[in-house]
């Protein structure tokens, strides 16, 4: 609800009303812009943490990225984090949220309380406790083999033998309960007599979901995905906890070798050549997401 | 826009005739979100059977002599109390940051129509979708040219920043439910619009406010990253990286210890969590979700 403008004469007395915004605005271009654009520049230069190229940084062009495509890690690494992204986010925590959600429409209330703070639990804690966790369960003499062995199986060093199907798995443990949450608001919206209205036309469950409510959420689908696309493409700490991003780079996701190159091996500007490639694609996805809620809205 | 929009609280929907009539459907429903549920607690119960266990290794399994040691062990002021108050620092910090920056931002978002609202709106919140796991390697390299690594304060504003689109947009959101009545009779007083937000907005929107500062709050104490990049020296830095630490020089052997120590740092955040969700339901827990 605007104010009457007949209360606030005046171009400059209106301008001086968006003065309270500017603390805002200082920070997120000190703290936030900057960053990005020193960034972008420090990935043309060779500006290292130490040795000659601290103190003066030379201009070397595209070199980083040129380095990227014959290097031998980035290729990969830029491969596992797609395959994180998809199997983990996309895959696990869409998927097993909706799942989740609409079990919880057909199921009794405590059983859905229940379980639904479980799930969340695992995603209230700090991240680096639920990454420990993770590490205990997943190791050699953890809670998975133990359930293994009880099943009679010798189960494997995950950890080192399949780190990125045990980080996968972690970051579903970890982060379904976004999804769950948001697609537990999306059903609560569809009408009820529309589904049901299906049902006395004979529509069976699965075709119910498929032609019906699915349709109906979409737009809570298309944010969703966004957003755990975006979450998971930054995850950085579960990844380092559990495997440091061994054994041997199997598991060095593009987070874990812009910080390999830039902290361990002091090559920030290998680093920040890494980290705005990152930069980019979230500003990719950022784009389609704004676009996205901005039909949403008008 | 479901996850910044108040969602109407998730009401559990009584039996329908559907599920009344078909009781088998329900227990299965019912059996598969049992399996998934204990697949999700799995995890935590080592965590929790580990802490109370002296002899804990990473197996689950119940304590034969359960005790208290663990805790004990872990309560002294260089491992837990000195993190545990600099994690309150830096989280209040970032909080009060966020709040201050956010709550003034909102009033001319909320109150005046004007062109520079959409656009800086969903700047912001084009803002939200940079992965802040890779802002961090200019934000070190930023840092050391500026002499502010190590800086309590600087890491602080440097947080408080990553969360404040997310802020803005909550407070805003909460700022459009108050009703302009009230404002509308002291402006006619002569009130200026600050003193308006101060003595009028800001005491109605109490609740919502308790639940951005508890959002943010929540954000900064399991943050790992940020702190672990940017404070350098054992002294500033706060547990979520002397837990790290800790584990680095101790987890191979101490397990027992690290789950209590992990269980001490999580609960703050554990009761947060339920305080605010018990108040505005799912509202809060999908924007708190947008974790970086």
């Amino acid at each position: 609800m605007p104010v009457p403008d007949s209360l606030h004469r005046g171009s400059l007395r209106r301008r001086f009303r968006l003065l309270p915004v500017v603390p805002s605005i200082l920070l997120l271009v000190l703290f936030m812009l900057a960053p990005v654009a020193w960034s972008f520049y420090a990935s043309f230069t060779n500006a290292a943490l130490s040795g000659k190229a601290a103190l003066n940084p030379q201009w070397i062009g595209l070199d980083n990225y040129a380095r990227m495509l014959t290097d031998s890690v980035f290729p990969l690494s830029a491969w596992l984090t797609v395959v994180f992204v998809a199997v983990s986010a996309i895959l696990g925590q869409n998927v097993l949220g909706l799942v989740i959600a609409l079990l919880m429409t057909k199921s009794g209330g405590a059983t859905a309380s229940l379980v639904g703070t479980a799930v969340i639990a695992s995603w209230v804690l700090p991240e680096i406790v639920a990454a420990f966790a993770a590490y205990a369960y997943f190791s050699q003499d953890g809670t998975l083999n133990q359930l293994l062995g009880m099943l009679g199986v010798y189960g494997a060093n995950w950890l080192y033998a399949f780190p990125m199907a045990a980080v996968i798995l972690a970051n579903v443990w970890r982060g379904t309960a976004f999804s769950m949450l948001v697609y537990r608001a999306a059903l609560a919206q569809v009408p009820r007599d529309i589904s049901e209205a299906a049902l006395m036309d004979g529509a069976r469950g699965w075709q119910r979901l498929a032609f019906i409510t699915l349709p109906i959420i979409r737009g809570s689908i298309a944010t969703n995905l966004m957003l755990v696309t975006l979450q998971t493409l930054a995850v950085f700490t579960l990844i380092w906890v559990m495997t440091a991003g061994g054994p041997s780079n199997a598991s060095t996701t593009l987070p874990v070798l812009a910080y390999q190159e830039a902290f361990k091996l002091g090559d920030i500007g290998y680093g920040t050549a890494i980290a705005s490639v990152l930069i980019l694609i979230g500003m990719v996805f950022g784009t389609v997401y704004v676009r996205l809620l901005r039909r949403a809205n008008s | 826009m479901t996850s910044l929009r108040r969602e109407p609280r998730f009401t559990e929907r009584r039996p329908t005739a559907v599920a009344g009539r078909r009781p088998r459907v329900r227990l299965a429903a019912n059996a598969a979100l049992a399996v998934i549920g204990m697949c999700f607690v799995l995890p935590l119960a080592w965590l929790l059977l580990a802490s109370v266990d002296p002899h804990a290794g990473y197996q689950t399994r119940w304590p034969q002599s359960p005790s208290f040691a663990n805790f004990a062990a872990v309560l002294t002021p260089e491992l837990l109390f000195v993190p545990l108050l600099n994690s309150l620092l830096l989280s209040a910090g970032t909080a009060v940051v966020n709040l201050a920056a956010s709550v003034l931002a909102a009033y001319p978002l909320s109150r005046y129509q004007s062109r520079f609202n959409k656009p800086f709106l969903y700047a912001i919140l084009f803002g939200t979708s940079l992965p802040v796991t890779a802002i961090m390697v200019p934000v070190y390299g930023l840092f050391v040219q500026l002499q502010l690594l190590d800086s309590m304060p600087a890491t602080i504003f440097f947080m408080a920043t990553t969360t404040l689109p997310m802020a803005i947009w909550m407070t805003k959101n909460f700022m459009d439910s108050v009703p302009l009545e009230l404002e509308e009779a002291a402006w006619m007083d002569g009130a200026s619009g600050l003193a308006t937000l101060r003595r009028i907005v800001v005491p109605l929107m109490r609740q919502g406010l308790g639940v951005v500062f508890i959002f943010v709050f929540i954000q900064a104490w399991g943050n790992f990253f940020v702190p672990f990049i940017l404070l350098l020296s054992t002294a500033k830095q706060p547990a979520a990286v002397s837990v790290f630490s800790f584990f680095g020089q101790h987890g191979a052997i101490a397990y027992g210890e690290l789950a209590a120590f992990s269980i001490l740092y999580s609960v703050p955040v554990l009761v947060l969590y339920t305080v605010v969700a018990r108040g505005s339901g799912s509202a809060f827990a999908l924007s708190g979700a947008m974790k970086g």
